[in-house]
């Protein structure tokens, strides 16, 4: 596999572990997003900092600025997820917004000029190369799909799912839907925020406007393309909205007019996503195996 | 006369200008199935809503065996032991009618953090739940999604659901229009079983002959207020009852 390729493998896969998290909270809970960038975003930046100023290893970063950025999917998440649903859409908006402009006007996140000189990501007593960082991040998202493939089969996954379908019912069996919300928009923000710290250390150069809202739409794509609400979905999706920049070219300066279209042509013609149930990828599978269920 | 299971004292629900219900009191006991009878438009469903938590009341007050229930949010009354069917009912649509179930067993467990992250997946729940939707008629539905499933399957599910909360009380809010006669005699049967298990239950029901066949008491609202009370076949004989019924609805229900 030449350079090129792994890079777009390792920042593919950096996208589909941030993506899995936004399915947790839009998918299995059923809470739009459109903010999710600000949570890599809040990664990225821990982690920078703390590999710059507080001399961390990536290691010890690591489970830090997960940590933190869930602490604050917790802060921010408690009050916004009381609101209406139309409404979340707005203020998840706005925290993009307020945290990229936090990134870029607060002195000790940089500023304007971004954090630079991040640590490279150090195993087995050397740096870990391009193909190494490949396999790293390939690791993780195994990981993160295996704690949404748990999250579905616990107590915890299914109250949220009770709860994306009919809220009034759920809480009719005990479900908190405040509390259940907020859990998800954790849990999506922790996945955030270890997408966040990978890209940090990979790029080794950050700045705010790599967490701006578009990212975001692009975010939101990658699932709803793929599949809101399965496993797999997000992975598929990042893959695909990775990759097709990449294929047509010209399409990277009208990159917010193309996710914004697909976006509107998938929730018309696929809601469910490719992975979805009537899906196109699901559909094709079930021709290409034979005897399958029709 | 000892502590009833529930008490509704003074209970008054305003939207806007329109009184639903207006200072209505009447008790439930222990072991006791109930009937909430009336018109339509009575405040019937409105009712469920105030016990349940979904509304909140305008004045008046609600206590489950002496505590003040009114003011909790519909989840902390569900896990004290209410639990309820919606007239409009609410399946899980995407979800399989025995998962619809399944997800009611997990009551005991989401209130607490720790609780949560077990598996639900297994056998043991999987056969509490098909039991539940059997004594519902419903287990030959079992994997299907709720969303595709006829009213008369959803108001049975809205019933093998609301079983797991119902540890202290049972509110059905019409589970049987709409049904079969022969649908309805095995519901009818689950109630009974419900009740000697010693969970009470208050139903709403327009069909007189289930409501007389069902219930030990019934208690009638009209406009929102309490017109009658007392054992069926008293309440039958009520001038009042008989007025709000042959005033506005034909003989034939309360035949
Ligand atoms: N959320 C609400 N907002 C405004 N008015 C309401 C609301 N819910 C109920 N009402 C009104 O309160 C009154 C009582 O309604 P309720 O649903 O309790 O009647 P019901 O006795 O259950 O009737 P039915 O037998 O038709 O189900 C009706 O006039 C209804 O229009
Ligand atoms: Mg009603």
């Amino acid at each position: 596999m030449g350079g090129y390729l792994v890079t777009l493998a390792t920042l593919i896969s950096i996208q589909a572990i941030a993506a899995c998290g936004l399915n947790v909270i839009v998918g299995y809970a059923g809470q739009i997003s459109l903010g999710h960038a600000a949570f890599f975003g809040i990664g990225a930046y821990a982690a920078a900092l703390l590999g710059t100023q507080a001399g961390f290893s990536f290691w010890t970063a690591l489970p830090l600025a997960v940590a933190l950025t869930a602490g604050v999917g917790l802060l921010l998440g408690a009050p916004s997820l009381r609101v209406r649903e139309d409404f979340l859409a707005i203020t998840t908006i706005g925290i993009n917004f307020i945290v990229e402009a936090v990134f870029n006007n607060v002195e000790f996140f940089g500023g304007a000029l971004g954090i630079g000189n991040i640590p490279r990501i150090r195993a087995f007593g050397g740096p870990v190369g391009g193909a190494g960082m490949l396999a790293l991040c390939l690791g993780f998202l195994g990981l993160v799909v295996a704690a949404c493939a748990g999250l579905v089969r616990c107590w915890a996954g299914l109250a949220c799912f009770a709860l994306r379908e009919e809220e009034t019912a759920a809480a009719g069996i005990g479900i908190s839907p405040v509390r259940f919300k907020l859990l998800a928009f954790v849990i999506g923000s922790a996945m955030a925020g270890l997408g966040g710290a990978l890209y940090a250390h990979y790029m080794r150069f950050i700045g705010a406007g790599d967490f701006a809202f578009p990212l975001s739409v692009s975010m939101l794509t990658m699932v709803v393309v793929g599949g809101i609400g399965t496993l797999w979905g997000p992975v598929l999706g990042a893959a695909l909205i990775g990759l097709l920049p990449e294929v047509f070219r010209p399409l990277i300066d009208y990159r917010m007019l193309f996710y914004t279209t697909l976006l509107l042509l998938m929730i018309r013609f696929q809601p469910g996503g490719l992975l979805g149930d009537e899906g196109l990828a699901r559909r094709l599978l079930r021709k290409a195996i034979p005897g399958g269920r029709r | 006369m000892s502590e009833p299971l529930l008490r509704l004292s003074g209970l008054t629900r305003r939207f806007g200008g329109l009184t639903a219900l207006e200072a209505v009191d009447f008790a439930i006991g222990p072991g006791e199935i109930l009937g909430l009878i009336g018109p339509n438009g009575a405040g019937k469903t409105v009712c469920f809503h105030l016990i349940s938590g979904v509304l909140k009341p305008t004045a008046g007050e609600i206590h489950l065996e002496g505590r003040r229930i009114d003011g909790l949010p519909p989840h902390r009354i569900a896990r004290l032991g209410i639990g309820r069917t919606f007239q409009i009912v609410k399946p899980f649509a995407r979800l399989s009618a025995l998962e619809n179930v399944i997800a009611s067993q997990g009551i005991e467990r989401y209130g607490s953090l720790a609780r949560i992250w077990s598996s639900w997946t297994n056998a043991r729940e999987r056969e509490r739940a098909r039991r539940r939707l059997a004594e519902a008629g419903l287990a030959e539905v079992a994997p299907r999604p709720a969303g595709v499933l006829p009213l008369g399957h959803l108001r049975r599910l809205e019933i093998a659901r609301a079983l797991a909360a119902a540890r202290k009380l049972l509110l059905l809010d019409e589970s049987f229009s709409g049904l079969r006669h022969e649908e309805i005699v095995p519901l009818e049967t689950l109630v009974r079983r419900i009740r000697a298990a010693g969970v009470s239950v208050l139903l709403i029901e327009h069909n007189m002959r289930v409501a007389m066949g069902l219930c030990d008491r019934l208690v009638v609202l009209d406009h929102g207020r309490k017109i009658a009370e007392g054992p069926a076949a008293e309440v039958r004989r009520n001038p009042a009852v008989i007025e709000a019924y042959l005033g506005r609805r034909h003989a034939a229900d309360a035949a």
